[in-house]
């Protein structure tokens, strides 16, 4: 190198740059795919297993505005004590611009209608008055719906996406998770086994 | 019987594929015609087996084959013969079968049509494309079988998910599918380009038709997709930024990207390795969407069975694909030698902006997508992104291309006068003020952000036409001048201004559908009236019907103005007992420039039905334009110099000349 001119050196330093630069998309590539292979690594639907056995977060909640009640409705907000009342209860998270929560609706009701459990909301990041609209247009069988708008207490929650659902036993401790859309074939083994065991 | 017969095609392509994927990359080495012209005929004979794979498929789920255990799965014998049909691809086993399908269709037409390609270049492309298939055809026949048998054969199936059955959906894959597995083609040239070492024009030439076709697709498939969003999820929304929603949008931005890119290469030998990026990327970003569908490392609604030993497989392809052509560009990108240079405002540079804006736009939504998983392999912490990060970042992104892409066609190769373009848009610049003017008079001050889009949307439409207009010297020549500057004009011309005007008209539909939508939600009893937007809605009667595999109440609107009945509509609220779920589908009546929309939701005779009417002004353009985009890129697709693919070159003048038509491509 030392008997290049200060020039050349340049010209030398100006190519080995230019390969630096046309590897950096394959950089990139090969960053994400290690993301996506410790992605894969775990589960998505069942992650934060670290809820489980131990007692729900601590939050409070505004109730949501807007609501006209549905037949189990309670007009207040909704708060860590709302979950230790001696038999089992069940959070939902939901909010008005997600698909699968349309989707599991018809199960949600399901279970607060025909089941007879008490199924509380949390109406996460959602605009003031499309939450109600939601419930209003697919019908509310909620008991107490907090209104989550900071994401405060879906931070709480560990929610990783809407919808999720959570069990909590009449001690207050959590007991089952599940993250994505009930599906009739969860319901029937392991939510209404669960449910029932609690009781 | 037909089941195997369907099991062993596939098998025989993915040898076919084997043969396709070294034989020729061989003979082009070494120069030998004859192992070169093998990957025509291998390229055929596989799209010939496959077809026959996915016949038998198709067959399987017509004829209700319960041995076949994706029938026993995805159909029912209930279930209307378009659904049987649209079930074949309506999963994940079947779904793979229809993008291998897609995959070996544009092998074959290049084989069939691409006469006028270098014999290497060709058998290269090819080979290339016959690596991507036999990936895929191994993932199939290792882990996805779509026939595998049930047995004993169960008497009925599990029927499929009602969501799907519907006629936008029905063929909403065929032609997403088009377009994103098309774009492998793309990828395949752009390799077997960086294997020879060599792009030129004729390069650009012979790759953008592929694109083209295959952006058509994606533009249609994408379309249809919110299309069916919009009437059967019933919100009157047409876009819920769904990981996999945006991992169909990513690839579309990049072919985007892409098409424009290609024109520089074309014309003035420039900006080449960043097109031969994006041709890799736009491919790879498909291939991303594939496996987020299939790994289940995003939740969503789309997301077929999850299953992390196929997302293990997947990923490996990815990398083997990806990491493979990235780094062949690492090693040979820096050798391509830099084009033409031009300034800042030119032709060149007005689609260098397009480029750098739609790119910055496809990588924001891949953030976007990503982000949530990216935290949680991180962990730090749990979030899901949702619609206002898209609509925060994505919309500010395209707000420069749509200015630019008025100006951009007026401005001339290598340098230009912006100034002098502006002048020729006066009547576009005058069309947009007034109307940011009205809208600013009609909603006040509050609706300055809906001004500057409606603004925007008449500056696209206006000014593509002015443009148009000034190509053929309307008004400024004799008639007799001008009709024959409209008749010398090349298709491409006439594709590129259909194609923007959808996008203006795109524009125009989106805003309509966020901003200046009527809403009203109530509680209807037969014979109410409910006035939206100036239109009175009665609910007529609700009635209980029957359909073919499902039970509805179906409530009856009859819409009026001014006390004057034109029209009803019809909204169901379907239940379907085989899968246990309930779809909406919502009463639509289109004016053309508005949808009025009624859902109908719970209740029951005693206590009146919950009903939710919406008046959603432009919407019906959200579609129109997406069609119109597509029919535009056909119309250049059809240009005689596409077809021939003899490049025409540019040389550079020094001022914005208005002598001659303006030529070049769609750009």
């Amino acid at each position: 190198m030392t008997a290049l001119s200060p020039l050349a050196r340049i010209e030398v330093e100006q190519s080995q740059m230019r390969y630096v630069l046309y590897g950096i998309p394959l950089l990139v590539a090969v960053a994400i795919g290690a993301f996506f292979y410790f992605g894969l690594g775990g589960n998505p639907r069942n992650l934060p297993s670290a809820f489980i056995d131990k007692p729900a977060p601590a939050f409070n909640l505004v109730a949501l505005p807007g609501r006209t009640l549905g037949p189990h409705g309670d007009p207040g907000g909704l708060s860590t004590a709302d979950l230790k009342v001696g038999k089992p209860v069940i959070v939902n998270v939901w909010a008005s611009w997600c698909i699968p929560c349309v989707a599991e609706h018809p199960l949600v009701d399901r279970l607060a209608t025909k089941e007879g459990y008490t199924v509380h909301g949390i109406n996460y990041a959602d605009k003031a008055g499309d939450g109600a609209g939601w419930l209003k247009r697919l019908g509310d069988p909620y008991a107490k719906v907090g209104f989550d708008i900071d994401r405060k207490a879906g931070i709480e929650w560990g929610v990783y996406g809407v919808p999720e659902t959570f069990i909590v036993d009449g001690e207050g401790i959590v007991r089952f998770k599940h993250a994505g859309a009930l599906t009739p074939d969860l319901l029937e083994k392991t939510i209404l086994p669960l449910l029932k065991e609690l009781q | 019987m037909t089941a195997e017969l369907g099991h062993f095609a596939l098998v025989a392509a993915f040898v076919l594929a084997a043969v396709q994927m070294s034989v020729p990359l061989w003979g082009a080495a070494k120069g030998d015609l004859g192992l070169m012209e093998l990957a025509r005929t291998t390229a055929i004979g596989q799209f010939l087996l496959i077809i026959l794979s996915f016949a038998a498929l198709v067959n399987a789920f017509v004829v209700s084959d319960f041995s076949v255990l994706n029938v026993v799965q995805n159909s029912h014998s209930t279930k209307p013969l378009l659904y049987k049909i649209s079930g074949a691809w309506g999963n994940h086993e079947g779904s793979l079968l229809l993008w291998v399908l897609i995959l070996a269709l544009f092998g074959a037409m290049v084989a069939a049509f691409g006469r006028n390609l270098p014999p290497s270049l060709r058998a290269r492309t090819l080979s290339v494309q016959a690596m991507i298939a036999f990936g895929f055809m191994a993932f199939m026949i290792f882990t996805s079988n779509p026939f595998d048998r049930s047995l004993p054969a169960p008497a009925d199936g599990q029927g499929l998910n009602p969501l799907l059955q519907d006629p936008g959906l029905a063929f909403h894959p065929p032609f997403l599918y088009f377009g994103y597995v098309g774009l492998s083609i793309a990828f395949s040239f752009a390799v077997a380009a960086l294997i020879e070492g060599k792009v030129d024009a004729a390069w650009a030439c012979w790759v953008r038709p592929w694109t083209l076709a295959a952006w058509c697709g994606l533009t249609v498939g994408i379309g249809l997709g919110s299309w069916w969003a919009y009437y059967e999820l019933g919100w009157g929304g047409f876009w819920f930024w769904d990981p996999v929603e945006n991992a169909s949008f990513i690839p579309w931005l990049c072919a985007t990207a892409l098409l424009h890119s290609a024109i520089v290469v074309e014309k003035r030998d420039a900006l080449k390795s960043w097109t031969i990026l994006l041709a890799i990327i736009a491919f790879s970003m498909s291939l991303l969407g594939t496996f987020l569908v299939r790994s289940g490392v995003l939740t969503s609604v789309h997301a077929f069975a999850t299953d992390p030993e196929r997302g293990v497989f997947i990923l490996a392809l990815l990398g083997v694909a990806i990491g493979g052509s990235l780094t062949l560009y690492a090693i040979r990108a820096p050798a391509l030698q830099a084009g033409g240079l031009f300034q800042p405002i030119s032709r060149e540079g007005g689609l260098l902006l397009n480029n750098l804006f739609l790119s910055a736009a496809a990588g924001t939504v891949l953030l976007g997508t990503l982000y949530p998983l990216f935290l949680d392999v991180l962990d730090a912490g749990k979030v899901s992104v949702g619609p206002p990060y898209f609509n925060a970042t994505f919309g500010p992104l395209m707000a420069p291309v749509l200015v630019a892409m008025v100006i951009g066609p007026f401005l001339s190769w290598k340098r230009a006068d912006l100034g002098h373009a502006l002048i020729r848009l006066w009547m576009a610049l005058a069309a947009a003020a007034i109307a940011i003017a009205l809208v600013l008079i009609y909603s006040g001050v509050k609706g300055v952000l809906p001004a500057l889009g409606v603004g925007a949307a008449v500056w696209i439409i206006v000014g593509t036409l002015v443009e148009f207009a000034d190509r053929i010297k309307l008004g400024r020549a004799p008639l007799g001048e001008s009709v024959r500057r409209l008749r010398r004009q090349p298709r491409s011309a006439y594709g590129m201004t259909t194609a923007h005007i959808g996008v203006g008209l795109v524009v125009a539909g989106v805003l309509g559908a966020t901003v200046f939508k009527t809403e009203s939600i109530q509680v209807m009893r037969p014979g109410d009236t409910v006035v939206v937007a100036g239109y009175g809605f009665t609910l007529d009667r609700v009635e209980d019907i029957r359909g073919a595999n499902y039970v509805a109440e179906r409530a009856v609107f009859r819409l009026s103005s001014d006390g004057v009945e034109f029209a009803a509509v019809n909204a169901e609220r379907r239940n379907y007992p085989v899968e246990r779920q309930q779809t909406t589908e919502a009463g639509i009546h289109t004016t053309w420039f508005a949808d009025l929309y009624a859902v109908v939701g719970e209740g029951d005779s005693r206590n009146g039905w919950t009903t939710r009417i919406y008046h959603n002004p432009l919407v019906p353009w959200i579609w129109l334009g997406t069609i119109v985009m597509a029919i535009g890129g056909a119309i250049s697709l059809t240009d005689r110099r596409l077809r021939i693919g003899a490049p025409t070159t540019r040389r550079a003048k020094g001022a914005a000349s208005n002598d001659g038509p303006v030529p070049a491509g769609a750009d």
